[in-house]
């Protein structure tokens, strides 16, 4: 039988994959977009694992709401790189520095 | 069925959000959508006041005096940025009708964050208005500019958003509740877990108030996005973000203050440092104004960090004032134009004085209240906070507010010397526009006249503190 600990590990792993995903990312900008993804996953796999260890239905459906929302979050984000795209002529990172001071 | 008579104005405005999307594909007339917006959320303002009080949904959405004032002032912006976009719209090539709607979605996101009393509530509220957001911040699709803005906006808040909800998460799982008040209840004082998921959902709500050490977006999209864009984000979000933090703070962890004060000290003192001494070098002015901004919100946290009734009521004093000063710094902002092209560059105002000698002394007013100079507005903001500050033993933070707003004084009356001193440039053909004309001239006369009389003020403000204390 799993431990509660176990899926803490694993989803504090997934989280820390993630961050460290959008800040060492040199590349491009898709990368960040998945690492996105990959810290929302990481927070339904701790709601999840909380709902079931505390017999609560609560987490579950927090985690159904995540979903939907991370959905919505990559759509949005996929069309505003798109428009990026189409003004810069790239995606990445290192060349978007047109603002600063 | 009965919780949604008490939900009105929130429905109001989502129907009036998808009937203007509609209308919008068949009317070509950007204005008369944007007007019909102005008047939807005026009248979301009155349903708003004449709400009566009620916890609903299971005590997960809260409407009392705290959560009206709130609501209203989140209102004023959005109708304060409508009004700039409406004079703009050309010019800046974002004359699209999905400007309105999208204020309107993020408004409704915004009043649900400031009545949230659940950690749902909460989540949904704060995600409907930053996806909003993020498609604001790059609305102007053909300027890499704004979509740089869009981008960086977006990567930020959604990183911001992982954080939250990660600290969500370990809240829910070390208390069983997802409501506040329940949460209140069931918690356990020695959970190491519990206190971690406080630290996220702190550095999330950071990140949506720009303050110190989260604030890395905010010169980046307040110079990339179109001005009255960049005056919604300074005017609205903030107020809300800040309801939202300080509902979190107080109603789920009341009674472990203790632990959470030294968050919000450290992000106070960070952000008003900061911002005194990032924002000298600034050549742009709506870079600057996002420094500024930035410092304005290290003062307001002084008053969350008090955690008292004083504290509070003089946090809602200095965000109604910091809202009426912005509302008068970006209008004054969208009258830059010279030659029919808008300018930032803060060297360009030179001589501004000798075209608009009256609208010249109104805006050396409006730099000398955000600096904090008496007898105007930002002064009281300020001295209250202070007040605050020291009755709570609080000594250290006032000190270094006093020490940073002086700093950052100079920046703001490099601004008054650039205009009244310099060697003038090209004739400047600002002050023309009426909409904006109207924000200007009412936000500088409620700026200068608050020390008159500035009674209602405070006791709005001593009125939305009864919800805590």
């Amino acid at each position: 039988m799993l431990e509660l600990n176990q899926f803490l590990i694993l989803s504090a792993l997934l989280f820390a994959i993630g961050v460290i995903g959008i800040f060492l990312n040199r590349k491009n900008v898709i990368i960040i977009l998945m690492s996105i993804e990959i810290i929302l996953l990481s927070v339904n796999i701790n709601l999840v694992s909380f709902s079931y260890f505390l017999n609560d239905l609560t987490g579950q459906i927090f985690s159904l709401f995540v979903l939907t929302v991370a959905a919505a979050e990559a759509a949005i984000g996929l069309a505003i790189l798109v428009i990026y795209n189409r003004n810069a002529g790239s995606i990445e990172i290192e060349k978007i520095n047109a603002l600063k001071g | 069925m009965e919780n949604f008579l008490y939900l009105l104005p929130e429905v109001f405005l989502f129907v009036v959000a998808t009937i203007l999307l509609i209308l919008g594909l068949f009317i070509k007339n950007i204005r008369l959508i944007n007007n019909l917006a102005i008047i939807s959320l005026l009248i979301g303002l009155i349903l708003i006041i004449n709400q009566p009080y009620q916890s609903i949904f299971d005590n997960s959405y809260v409407i009392d005096e705290f959560s009206t004032v709130f609501k209203s002032m989140i209102l004023i912006g959005s109708i304060a940025s409508l009004m700039m976009f409406i004079s703009s719209k050309e010019d800046l090539h974002i004359d699209f009708y999905e400007f309105p709607i999208l204020i309107i979605f993020a408004t409704l996101g915004m009043m649900v964050m400031v009545s949230s009393n659940d950690l749902l509530s909460m989540f949904i509220g704060l995600e409907l208005q930053s996806l909003s957001l993020y498609v604001l911040a790059a609305l102007n699709r053909n300027s890499l500019l704004s979509s740089e803005a869009g981008i960086k906006y977006f990567i930020l808040g959604a990183l911001s958003s992982g954080l939250l909800l990660f600290g969500i998460s370990y809240i829910y799982g070390f208390s069983g509740n997802t409501n506040f008040n329940l949460i209140a209840v069931n918690y356990d004082t020695e959970s190491l877990g519990l206190l971690l998921g406080i630290v996220f959902v702190s550095a999330g709500l950071a990140f949506k108030i720009s303050a110190v050490p989260f604030h890395m977006w905010t010169p980046d999209v307040y110079q990339g996005a179109p001005t009255p864009i960049t005056g919604f984000f300074a005017l609205a979000p903030k107020v809300a973000a800040m309801g939202l933090l300080v509902r979190f703070l107080l109603n789920s962890f009341g009674e472990i203050y203790l632990d959470w004060q030294q968050i919000i000290f450290f992000i106070s003192i960070a952000s008003m440092a900061f911002a005194a001494f990032a924002a000298i070098a600034q050549k742009n002015i709506k870079r600057l104004m996002a420094y500024s901004s930035i410092g304005h919100i290290g003062f307001a946290l002084i008053g969350v960090a008090c955690v008292s009734s004083e504290g509070l009521r003089s946090l809602v004093i200095y965000l109604m004032i910091y809202l009426i000063m912005n509302i008068a710094a970006f209008s004054f902002i969208l009258s830059l134009k010279r030659n029919d092209a808008y300018f930032e560059n803060i060297s360009d105002m030179s001589g501004m004085y000798k075209n608009h000698p009256f609208s010249t002394i109104l805006i050396a007013l409006m730099m000398f209240s955000l600096a904090g100079i008496p007898p105007l507005a930002g002064f009281f903001g300020k001295f209250y906070i202070f007040v605050a500050a020291i009755e709570s033993n609080m000594t250290f933070l006032a000190v270094i507010g006093i020490i940073a707003s002086v700093i950052s004084a100079f920046y703001y009356l490099r601004i008054v010397k650039i205009i009244y001193f310099d060697e003038p440039k090209d004739e400047f053909d600002g002050f023309s526009i009426r909409s904006l004309n109207i924000l200007f001239y009412t936000s500088s006369f409620l700026i200068i006249a608050f020390f008159i009389y500035p009674a209602p003020v405070i006791s709005v403000a001593e009125y939305a503190v009864r919800s805590f204390f």
